[in-house]
C-alpha cells in the first residue's frame, strides 16, 4: 500500500516550529517527504490537514495528519522507539523536560520576538526581560548538566536540544540584526556551551538555512514591525 | 508508597484539574491550601520559576504546571487511563488540550472585557472558540474521552462550572443549549460525574470570588 508508513512533513524553511519536527525526524532516521508551503498560497492539502489553525508544521503519517510541533514530537517519540529517545523514560524527568520545553516555547520565544520587533526604549525594556528569562533558563539547565559542559551527540539529543536549537541556534545572526549580544560565555556560560555543542553537529548544520537568507528574513521581519508600529 | 502532596487554591480551576485526576486514579494525597497573598516558603521553593499553584509533590519531588502534572499523574498511575493508548489518538487528545491553552488569551480578553465594541468582539471571538471545541473536538461524543472523561475533559472542565460564573458576572451568556447544544449537554454530563460533582466548590462562594478577582484584574489592566 502506498500510504503505509509514508511520512510527509508540511513546513516552511523559516518556521522554527517546522525545524523542530525536521530535527526530530532526522535524528530518528525516519525517511520523509518534505513539502515546502507558501504561506501566502497555502496548499489545499495543508488546509485539509490542519483546518483548525491552517499552519505549518503538519506531519502526515499513514494518511493521518497531526499539527502542533509539541504534539508531533511526542507522537514521533512514541511511534518510532529507536534512539535517540526524545523524552526521558522516567515520568519525573519527563515532567521536568516538558516544563523547560514549555518555558522555552512560551517565555523565550515571546521575549525574543518582542526584542526583534522593537526599537529604542521599548527594545531596551524587551532586551532586559529576555536577558532575565535567559538567566532563569541558565539556572534551570544546571539541573540537566551538573558538570557544566554539555556533550551533545546525535544519540543523546532530545526535545530540549530541539527546542533551544530551533529558537536560538542562529543566535549570532539574531544578535547581528538586533544589535546586541544575548548569549555568551560570561553571561550565559551553560547555554553558550550547550548551543555551541548542538550547532557543531553535522545534522544541525545540514538543516540550517543559508545564513544570508536567515539574516535577510530577520531584517525584513524587524523592519516591517518597526514600520507598522510607527505608522 | 512515596507520599503525594498537592499545593493548591480552593477557587483555582487549575488546582481542581489535579484534584480530579488524583481522585479518578484513587491516589491518596495531602492537600495544602495556599494563601495566594502570602505564599508559603515551600511553594516558592517548589516553583521558583512561576511561584504559582498547583504544584504536586511526589516523594519530595515537585511538579508545577497543571497540564504537566496531569501527564505525570497519567504516567505514574496508569490505572483508569486518562489518555488513549493509540499514539495517533493520544496526539489528537494533546492537540485539543493545547488548543485550550492557545486560546487562553481569548478567554482572558472576554473575562476582563468591560463593555462596548471591545466586549462584543471578545464575546464573539470566544464563542468561535467554543464552537470549534464543540464541532471538532467533542463532535457527537458524550465526553471528549468518549464514554468516560479523560484529560481533554479535565482540561476543559472549567467551562462546566467556572465559566457559568464568568457569564453571570459579565452578564453575557455564550454557552447555552440554543448556541452550543452538544457542549451544553457535555456540561450537564460532566458535572454529574461523581468525582467532579463532589469536588466543585460552593457556587455562591465561587461566584463572589469570581467577581472579586475580575475587579482586581480589570483594575490592574487599566493601570498598564
Amino acid at each position: 500500500m502506498e500510504e503505509e508508513n509514508k511520512v510527509t512533513l508540511h513546513g516552511t524553511w523559516f518556521s522554527p516550529y517546522a525545524k523542530r519536527v525536521e530535527l526530530a525526524l532526522k535524528l530518528k532516521g525516519i525517511p520523509f517527504e518534505y513539502v515546502e508551503e507558501d504561506l501566502k498560497n497555502k496548499s489545499p492539502l495543508l488546509l485539509k490537514y490542519n483546518p483548525v489553525y491552517k499552519k505549518v508544521p503538519v506531519l502526515v503519517h499513514n494518511g493521518k495528519p497531526i499539527a502542533e510541533s509539541f504534539c508531533i514530537i511526542e507522537y514521533i517519540d512514541e511511534t518510532w522507539k529507536n534512539s535517540p529517545q526524545l523524552l526521558p523514560e522516567d515520568p519525573y524527568k519527563r515532567a521536568k523536560v516538558r516544563f523547560w520545553s514549555s518555558f522555552i516555547h512560551q517565555q523565550l520565544y515571546e521575549a525574543m520576538l518582542t526584542v526583534m520587533k522593537a526599537a529604542g526604549e521599548a527594545q531596551g525594556k524587551a532586551i532586559k526581560e529576555l536577558l532575565e528569562k535567559l538567566q532563569v533558563l541558565e539556572e534551570g539547565m544546571k539541573d540537566f548538566f551538573p558538570n557544566g559542559t554539555p556533550s551533545i551527540s546525535n544519540r543523546n539529543m532530545g526535545i530540549l536540544e530541539i527546542m533551544i536549537c530551533s529558537l536560538l541556534g542562529p543566535y549570532k545572526l539574531q544578535e547581528e540584526v538586533i544589535g546586541i549580544k544575548i548569549i555568551g560565555p560570561e553571561k550565559t556560560p551553560l547555554i553558550f556551551s550547550w548551543l555551541t555543542a548542538i550547532n557543531e553537529l553535522p545534522l544541525v548544520k545540514e538543516l540550517a538555512p543559508p545564513q544570508d537568507k536567515t539574516v535577510a528574513l530577520l531584517k525584513f521581519v524587524r523592519e516591517n514591525a518597526l514600520k507598522s508600529s510607527s505608522a | 508508597m512515596a507520599e503525594v502532596k498537592l499545593h493548591g487554591f480552593w477557587a483555582s480551576p487549575f488546582s481542581h484539574r489535579v484534584i480530579w485526576a488524583l481522585k479518578i486514579k484513587g491516589v491518596d494525597y495531602e492537600y495544602i491550601e495556599e494563601d495566594l497573598s502570602n505564599k508559603s516558603e515551600l511553594l516558592l521553593k517548589y516553583n521558583p520559576v512561576y511561584k504559582k499553584i498547583p504544584v504536586l509533590v511526589h516523594g519530595g519531588k515537585p511538579i508545577p504546571e497543571s497540564l504537566i502534572i496531569l501527564e505525570y499523574i497519567e504516567e505514574t498511575w496508569p490505572e483508569n487511563p486518562l489518555l488513549p493508548t493509540n499514539p495517533y489518538e493520544k496526539a489528537m487528545a494533546r492537540f485539543w488540550i493545547q488548543f485550550g491553552v492557545d486560546k487562553g488569551p481569548i478567554f482572558r480578553a472576554f473575562f476582563l472585557s468591560t463593555g462596548g465594541e471591545e466586549q462584543e468582539k471578545a464575546a464573539k471571538d470566544f464563542l468561535e472558540v467554543l464552537k470549534t471545541i464543540e464541532e471538532q473536538a467533542l463532535g457527537d461524543k458524550k465526553f471528549f474521552g468518549g464514554d468516560t472523561i479523560n484529560l481533554v475533559d479535565i482540561s476543559y472542565g472549567y467551562l462546566a462550572y467556572w465559566f457559568k460564573n464568568v457569564e453571570e458576572v459579565i452578564g453575557i451568556k455564550l454557552l447555552e443549549p440554543s448556541t452550543l447544544p452538544r457542549l451544553s449537554q457535555w456540561v450537564q454530563n460532566f458535572i454529574e460525574v461523581p468525582v467532579i460533582k463532589e469536588s466543585i466548590p460552593d457556587r455562591d462562594k465561587l461566584l463572589a470570588y469570581t467577581r472579586r478577582i475580575r475587579e482586581k484584574l480589570v483594575a490592574e489592566q487599566l493601570k498598564k
